[in-house]
């Protein structure tokens, strides 16, 4: 049986080229995690064993099992470190180009702002402002459509969570006009 | 036969209107999230995780495990449709789904796809229905020896058995089990690792941290790749799914050979995965006619679907019976189990006999409602991928932010929820395995508890791991897969020493 072919099909006005240059290779990202997490196992690992790592009269100490846990990660991540450090195949690997990085850029700037906002304005208006602004600004989606959805999307939300749910998240000057 | 009563008891739990209701949303919730770019089970049950914080816990279990058969069933559809993955385990049955969408056989191919992976999951809850309570039984004799050994053996298992660079799964581990010990020590009441932040005092939830890893890392992989796509639609007809199932008895060797591979493959940890390949390769093999796969063969999408939902589902077998997810959905349902205040374990299925068995019962009754559902309503949810990425985005974060809020109404989870969105787009790129992360935030506490009551009833000696047959060999097992690439390449050496001595 052959079914008529409507095909589906949806565009994509802001994606990253294809042949956007390099912005950092796999390797030089393997080692710098991994020395951010030697860091961590350093830092983590001198506050377990001022805590106490040792054994006393009641058996091992609180800072016991997390401190060889330290000892574990950091030797791991020095391991990782060399094995990086000696195989020179990954080099030319792209951890991100150019164009992805923006593209990445955009979507977590608005989620930090959206962060921030949610603070001083509540969850319901920022949400609000970053579901309008990025379909408005990163999708170009016609504005009164972004407007729209991002009206519905926030009041489902507040009517799902705040009435129905009884989960009540943080709130802003807006809900406190209505009353909320 | 105990099993089957208390099966029974099961369903009369779940065959309330409210509880129907619940499994008809968590299936299309966890569709919706199957279908969406970028989005599959374990990210879709996290998101959707603070929903059920206000409900009691057997309608909550339905709702998440509907949702983890809904999204198994969505990532078919993008699959065959769009020949888009939604999860690793989809990506073998894209290798014939796709080609058989492209010669116009879409229906053949998502009936073949909904089908297989009813009869995989079945399988496997036939399985757990009987093995879980008997392995249950036997794990209550366990103390805290045996149960470190237990852990153990599974964060060994992953370290061996896994696929990834052996050091970074144990970053990954040992990452997630330092995570679980910051906040109070529950032994000695010490403040562990805090440095003096009173937001650290409570420790780093484990749903927060998954919303962050899963929820929005995701979002940003997924806006690095080119969002445009262009796919079939279809629309199922009730001949075409006669047609199909017709034919299905002549299959009948692939479906159990790749339900077995399932369920074994499901409940030794990360398994799905492997599962899918594995049923696609050994059907591919043992088939009559090896070179018309990948070219639009039917049973190229039955035997990868079953084995990847026989696994998906065995996986719920070690979470019920011990208290070990043998996935990362799995441990992020474990997650949700904990938020209600069951702990997951042998003793369930002493103490909470209705919510066990309801939940079993409702893996029945989820999968027979969701094949009747996925097959009436596959031209609705196919378009759903019209509704571009920039507005689904922005809705995602936002209820990322809920949901890592409402855990414990904290507006430090939220930045935490962030930091965590970066930690797993770089692990992912840099190809640190996230569900040993994952598997290690659930089971920190409880491993650390049960290492320490070990010690402290053995006086210090280690050899308590090896003060009993069962113990013992649990332990050594445990060690024996930590070195087990070690061990297999000692094999291969010796055999190879020994070959020309025999000839």
């Amino acid at each position: 049986m052959a079914t008529p072919d409507i095909e589906i099909v949806v565009e994509d006005p802001t994606a990253p080229e294809a042949d956007s240059p390099s912005v950092a290779t796999t390797r030089t990202v393997d080692v710098v995690t991994s020395l951010l997490l030697l860091a961590l196992a350093c830092v983590l690992g001198f506050d377990n064993w001022r805590t106490g790592m040792s054994w006393d009269s009641s058996g091992p100490q609180a800072g016991y099992f997390p401190f060889y846990l330290c000892v574990i990660l950091g030797g791991a991540s020095l391991y990782g470190i060399a094995v990086t450090l000696r195989d020179r195949t990954e080099a030319a690997e792209t951890f991100v180009t150019r164009a992805q990085l923006r593209r990445v850029m955009q979507v977590f700037v608005p989620t930090l702002l959206f962060c921030l906002a949610m603070q001083f304005l509540g969850l319901y208006v920022a949400s609000f402002l970053l579901t309008a602004g990025f379909m408005r600004l990163v999708g170009r989606i016609a504005l009164w459509k972004s407007l729209l959805t991002a009206f519905i999307f926030t009041a489902a939300m507040f009517i799902t969570f705040d009435i129905a749910f009884d989960v009540i998240m943080p709130k802003g000057p807006l809900e406190a006009a209505f009353g909320y | 036969m105990e099993a089957f009563g208390l099966l029974l008891h099961g369903f009369t739990v779940l065959l309330t209107g409210k509880t129907l209701l619940l499994m008809m949303v968590g299936l299309v919730l966890g569709i919706f999230v199957g279908v969406l770019p970028g989005l599959g089970g374990p990210n879709g049950v996290a998101i959707l995780l603070p929903l059920t914080f206000t409900m009691d816990p057997t309608s909550a279990i339905v709702m998440l495990s509907c949702i983890y058969w809904g999204a198994l069933f969505g990532g078919a559809i993008t699959s065959i449709l769009f020949n888009i993955p939604g999860e690793a385990w989809s990506v073998a049955t894209t290798f014939d789904g796709y080609p058989m969408a492209q010669q116009g056989q879409a229906a053949e191919a998502l009936t073949a796809a909904f089908t297989s992976s009813f009869i995989g999951s079945l399988c496997a809850v036939l399985l757990i229905t009987f093995l879980a309570p008997m392995i249950s039984s036997f794990a209550l004799r366990f103390g805290p020896p045996e149960f470190f050994a237990v852990y153990l053996l599974t964060f060994c298992s992953f370290v061996g058995l896994g696929r990834e660079a052996k050091h970074k799964t144990i970053i990954s581990m040992a990452l997630g089990l330092l995570l679980t010990g910051i906040g109070m020590d529950t032994v000695s009441g010490q403040l562990r690792m805090t440095f003096g932040s009173t937001d650290l005092l409570r420790g780093v939830n484990f749903l927060v941290a998954v919303i962050g890893l899963f929820g929005i890392s995701e979002i940003l992989l997924t806006m690095e790749e080119r969002l445009a796509l262009r796919g079939h639609a279809a629309g199922i007809s009730l001949r075409v799914i006669l047609k199909v199932w017709k034919d299905l008895p002549k299959y009948w060797v692939t479906l159990l050979r790749s339900s077995f591979i399932g369920c074994w493959l499901g409940i030794t940890p990360g398994g799905a995965i492997a599962a899918s390949f594995m049923g696609y390769n050994l059907a591919k093999r043992f088939s009559k006619d090896p070179d018309s796969f990948g070219k639009g063969r039917i049973e190229g999408v039955f035997a990868p679907e079953t084995a990847a939902h026989a696994s998906g589902t065995a996986a719920l077998l070690p979470m019920l019976a011990l208290g070990i997810p043998g996935s990362g959905t799995a441990a992020i349902l474990l997650g949700g189990l904990m938020v209600w205040g069951l702990n997951p374990g042998p003793l369930l299925f002493v103490e909470h006999k209705d919510f066990v068995w309801g939940l079993i019962a409702s893996m029945y009754l989820g999968n027979v409602v969701g094949l009747v559902l996925v097959l009436s309503t596959v031209p609705i949810f196919a378009s759903i991928l019209r509704v571009p990425f920039a507005a689904i985005a922005p809705m995602i974060v936002v209820s990322c932010a809920i949901g890592a809020y409402a855990i414990q109404n904290a507006m430090f989870d939220i930045w935490l929820m962030l930091l965590f969105g970066v930690v797993g787009y770089v692990f992912k790129k840099i190809s640190i395995p996230l569900a040993p992360f994952t598997l290690a935030l659930v089971l920190g506490n409880r491993a650390e508890d049960a290492f320490r009551q070990s010690m402290i009833g053995a006086g210090g000696d280690m050899g308590v791991f090896w003060s009993n047959g069962l113990v013992g060999s649990i332990t050594t097992l445990a060690l024996a897969l930590l070195f087990w690439p070690v061990i297999d390449k000692a094999f291969v050496r010796v055999g190879q020493i020994l070959r020309p001595a025999k000839a």
